[in-house]
Parts: C-alpha cells; structure tokens; sequence
C-alpha cells in the first residue's frame, strides 16, 4: 500500500510516455522455446518443457510492456530468448525493422548495444570480484572505442543518476545493499544507451521502500532517455505502475493483453481476474470478490490440451480440453485466449 | 531526477555521509587479510621462503661441488670440510643437501605450472563449451586417472631411458592434469548458471573475455588451493620415484636421489646425517606447503569451518 501512495507522483511522467511514438520497436513473432528432458541410459530427448509456447508480442518505441504471470510460466525465458540469450526453437524475433533471430553471435553484439536487460537478482547479476567502476565501465570497453578517461566519466555520470556516489566507483559490490546494488545494474544496462531495456524482475528480491524508489528511478531515466522496457514481474501492483499496457502468461502462453486501464479494470480472460483478485486493495468500496485458484500449475513438460488453463478454470466447457484458443482482438487492443468470448466471431 | 522521491521516502543508507576515505578492498586483497591472520600459514611462508633461499643461495653457504666425486673421501662421518660428511661417491652431502633442494622444488613448482596450464585450459574449454567438446575432454580424463599412475610413469620412463628434469616435469604434468580440470571444469559448471555471466553475454562480450575476467577470478580460490597442494604432492612424487631409482638420475642431486642412498644397510645404521636431513628437509618442505595450502583454502572460503 506505501508502494501505491509512493508511485503515485510518476503517474503523470508516465501518462505522456503513451502518447509518444507509434514505431513498433521489438516484435516477436509465434516465440517457442522447447528444452529438451534427456532420460534414458543413452540420454535421448524423451520430452519437452514448452517454457515458451508460441508467443506473440510487440513492443512500440518508448513504451513499457508489462509482462505478468506465476513462476514457471515462462516469462523470463521469454525475456531471454528475445534478447537472444537463449535460442529460440521456433519463431523470429525483429529488432528495430531487422530479423534478428538468425544472426550469428558475432553480428549480434552490434545489437546488443541497443538492447539490455536488468536481473532480478541484485546478488549475483553483478560479478563480486569487479569493482563498480569496472562493472559499469565493462559494456563500454566490450562496444565501443572510449578512451580510459571517457569511460570513467561516463561512469561517474552513470553513477550520478542513478543516485550512486561518484566515489563508490573504487568499491566493490559485497560493500552495497541490494537496492544499491541493483542501481549499479542499472547503471550498467545503460552504459551503451540502449534503446530497449528487458526488465526480469529488478524489484522482486527488493524491500517493499527500496521497490518503489527502484521503480520510480526506472520511470524517470525512461523518460530522460527515451527507454522502452519490457517489465518483467510476478507482482500485479508493481506491473501497475510502471506498464502502459499489460500482457498476461500462463504456461508459456499469453492469456490476455491489454493497455494498462482496460486491463485491471475489466480484466476478460478468468486467469487475470483471478489474479487480480489477490491484490490486496485499501478501498473497501472496490474490494473485489476473490477468486482462489486451486491446483498447481499443470507441468509444461505435460500441458492440458486446448486451453493450458483449464484444469483451474472455473469456467471451464467441453470445447476448452478440444481447442487451443487464440487471441482474439475485443477492440482497443484489447486481445484475449479464452473460449468464453468466442460468441462474437 | 532524484529530488521528487527522496522527499516522501526514507532514505536508503547509501546517502549517509561517508566517514573516513578508506581503501576499498576487492574480495582478493580481503582474501590476503584474513591469510595473514593465519598464524600456521604466516608461519609455514617464512620457512618455505627460508628453504627457497637458502637452496638458491647455495654457493653462499658451501664451497663444495655437489657433483665432484673424490674416491678418497667415500661414506666419511662428518668433518669441518664435509659438514654432513661425504656419501658413496665421495660427493659432499651438505652441499648435495643444498643443490638437491634446488632441483627438487625446481621440479614441484615447474610441474605445478605445467598441470595448471594444462588444467586451465582444458578445464575451461569443457567447462565453458560443455557439450561434445565437454564429454571428450572428460572422458580423456577418465581414461587417464583409470591408469594407474606409478605403473604409467614407470612405463614412460622405461620407453625413454634417459630422464632429463624437463621430461620429467612433463611426464608428472600429462600423467596429473585430470584431477585440476575437472576441479575448475565443476567450479566452471556452476559459475556457468549464474546471471552475471548472462549480463557479461548480454553486452556482447567474447567468449575470452568472459573466461578471463568472468570465470577464472572467480574460480582463482579453488585453483590456486589445489596448485598449491599438488606442488606438495609432486615433490613427493619426485621423492618416491628417485627412492626406487625412476627419477631424476645421478649425479645430479635431489632430495629424493639422497633418500635412495640410504637403501644400503650400513649408510642407513652407521651414517645417519646423510638421510636424515634430506628427509627432514622434504618433510618440512611439504608440510609447510600444505599449511599455506590450508591457509589459502580457508581465505578463500570464508565459510570453511575452521577448527
């Protein structure tokens, strides 16, 4: 609830951050990324775990996207394989008007300069034995040709606005909290001016006070920057803040999409309104009636047919167990994966 | 930028004025703080230090060849001339002692060097590649801790006859490499999962870089722990095999070469400071190296329960 109050004041930096920009920066087209289960004596593939399973996004300049869904539904290997990080299995990813799901590694680091990511853990995305200055300092040396005094004012200047010290650059990250810490990420992600930042849950492992200052601070070097970021977060209010529009994952598929209002305040598909419902709200007026999920996730080794969700799904109908919905456009792009809106097509 | 959330939220300590302009210490400079704390280990460097000098400054300390052989002076007690007396070929023993030593850690710290080499490479190429390159490089490793090593190294050594100390040196290091690889291959396969090396991938660094500057500071404890205790581990090698007439051959002096002497029943009932100083020298030698060993370990890992 203090982090709703304390985010409020970033309200009005982000409203303008909508209206900006039209250009589809990211796009990632029918994603699928399978690992493959080795069992057996010879260690053959005997399954799949489909972390991600035929995801479709996109991202437009200057825009943040939240990406929301339970542990295990594949919204980090999303993040990652959109980065390239990972291989994606199937799919292709466009990057600023270019394919850049079959580059090779070498002419992929060209790109890597404009695109970034900021983890969530804060204790071990930052190697301990580096100095600050040296982890700041390390994508400038790895990408472009500063000198040793450019880099180090480059630092420095990275340091100042992410509200550092300029002489924390000689210490070394066991001596900083992890709020401080995941400044010093931060500061690292935009060493090269990226143009596209992946956020993999940078406030999860933070204190409650750390998390908002942390999210304003994103919001803010977003506006002065012109950042577009992918906010990845299992954390419905955190998403709330930061996001002009929300998509929704379930077992490595993309439950519901929306902008930010329509999205918390008629939520369609029954996963999102379930989690919405465990939001804990301050308003008694608007409390809204809960829904509890029962069962566990369904393993994504083994999904259910048809629609992933329905072993939990209240709603549930024949045609859920037969078909795997798609999403389907409700106006305003307002899309959704569910059966129960089929009537109108 | 800052200003607007600072006046509703508490402030983090980072904002705390800072006291004193100290010196920041990386993990390695904190690492040394607490070796040197170590009272054994402290203690253990100055008395290899003490073996390292006096062996190199030998000349200083004997004017006696230690290969000279004089048939008049043969498995003499000792006298002002021959402090530790003379043995079967009438060559000194104390200046023997002296230059001994030399070889002897001459052949514990070039083996030591050469396995690292060895290791790092290739401990790196499977740890990092995984994967084929992975399985082959284990599986020769595999094959080579199957063999056992005595018969291995004798087996060479019968095939090449004459044993220089660089053949020796590379036969200890290509009979000994698995053991480090798959050390630094393990430390490798865990560091590999770790985000920081994601981030380092994810600026585009290459793979070098990511090995050098990612990888191996970060894997330097274990390394240099077991390089320190496999030098032990080699001079006693080195020892064991000169004792059964496989080693180093004579004239030149080592430790080891000393002992072997000793496999004669009067040398061994009538002369005794021919091999007992050898003995002992090998004796502290290794001993002190294990204890820096042990001093390194617990630096490096502060977690390590110390008794």
């Amino acid at each position: 609830m203090a982090l709703e109050q304390q985010l409020t004041n970033n309200e009005t930096s982000q409203l303008h951050n909508q209206n900006q920009g039209n250009e589809i920066l990211v796009e990632a087209k029918n994603i699928k990324k399978y690992f493959p289960i080795k069992g057996g004596i010879l260690k053959h593939t005997v399954g799949h775990v489909k972390a991600v399973d035929d995801v479709s996004l996109s991202i437009k300049q200057g825009e943040t996207l939240g990406l929301v869904g339970e542990s295990g539904s594949g919204k980090s290997t999303l993040g990652r394989v959109i980065l390239r990080l990972l291989e994606p299995t199937e799919g292709e990813i466009i990057f600023d008007k270019e394919d850049i799901s079959h580059l090779s590694n070498r002419k992929l680091r060209n790109y890597r300069k404009n695109m970034q990511i900021v983890f969530q853990d804060p204790f071990a995305s930052l190697n301990s034995k580096m100095s600050v200055g040296e982890l700041i300092e390390e994508p400038l040396l790895v990408q472009s040709s500063a000198t040793k005094p450019e880099r180090k004012q480059k630092c420095i200047d990275l340091l100042e606005k992410v509200g550092l010290r300029a002489s924390d650059r000689t210490k070394y990250p066991h001596e900083f909290s992890g709020g401080q810490r995941q400044r010093i990420s931060i500061a690292r992600a935009l060493a090269l001016n990226p143009k596209f930042i992946i956020c993999d849950e940078p406030v999860s492992a933070l204190d409650v006070s750390i998390q908002a200052q942390v999210l304003n601070l994103m919001a803010d070097l977003q506006d002065e920057f012109n950042l577009t970021y992918l906010f990845i977060a299992h954390d419905l209010s955190v998403v709330k803040h930061i996001s002009d529009r929300v998509a929704v994952m379930y077992l490595g598929r993309i439950a519901e999409i929306a902008p930010k209002k329509p999205l918390y305040d008629n939520p369609l598909h029954p996963y999102t309104k379930a989690l919405l419902s465990s939001v804990p709200s301050t308003d008694v007026k608007h409390r809204r009636e809960k829904i509890h999920l029962t069962g566990d996730l369904p393993s994504p080794a083994d999904p259910p047919s048809g629609c992933a969700f329905r072993t939990r799904c209240i709603h549930a109908h024949e045609k859920c167990a037969l078909e795997r919905p798609e999403l389907t456009d409700m106006g305003d792009g307002h899309y959704v994966a569910c059966h129960l809106y089929d009537q109108g097509r | 930028m800052q200003s607007n959330t600072e006046s509703t939220l508490p402030t983090e300590p980072e904002n705390l004025p800072e006291t004193n302009a100290k010196k920041h210490k990386s993990p390695l400079q904190l690492a040394f703080q607490r070796f040197i704390k170590n009272k054994l280990a402290v203690i253990s460097v100055f008395v290899l230090l003490l073996i390292i000098i006096t062996c190199t400054a030998a000349p200083l300390f004997t004017d006696q060849d230690p290969v000279a052989t004089d048939l008049f002076q043969i498995e003499k007690s000792p006298t002002d001339e021959h402090i530790l007396g003379t043995n079967g070929q009438g060559q000194d023993n104390f200046a023997r002692l002296l230059y001994g030593g030399r070889i002897s850690l001459i052949v514990g710290f070039s083996a030591m060097f050469f396995t690292l080499a060895i290791g790092v490479l290739l401990g790196s190429i499977a740890g990092y590649y995984g994967g084929k390159v992975d399985s082959v490089i284990m599986r020769a490793a595999d094959i080579m801790l199957m063999l056992p090593f005595l018969v291995l190294v004798l087996t060479i050594m019968a095939i090449i006859g004459e044993v220089t100390i660089g053949l020796f040196v590379t036969i200890i290091a290509i009979t000994s490499w698995p053991n480090l690889t798959r050390i630094i291959r393990a430390t490798y396969l865990s560091l590999r999962e770790q985000e920081f090396v994601l981030g380092a991938r994810a600026i585009g660094a290459s793979d070098l870089r990511i090995i050098l500057k990612h990888f191996i500071p970060n894997a330097i404890g274990p390394i240099i722990v077991n390089a320190t205790l496999m030098m032990a581990t080699y001079i006693i090698v080195e020892s064991g095999l000169s004792f059964i007439g496989f080693g180093i051959p004579q004239p030149t002096p080592t430790w080891g070469n000393m002992i072997s002497e000793a496999q004669n029943i009067r040398i061994l009932r009538d002369h005794p400071e021919a091999w007992i100083p050898p003995g002992v020298a090998i004796l502290v030698t290794v001993l002190a190296i294990n204890f820096i060993g042990d001093g390194l370990r617990d630096a490096f890992d502060p977690k390590s329960n110390r008794r």
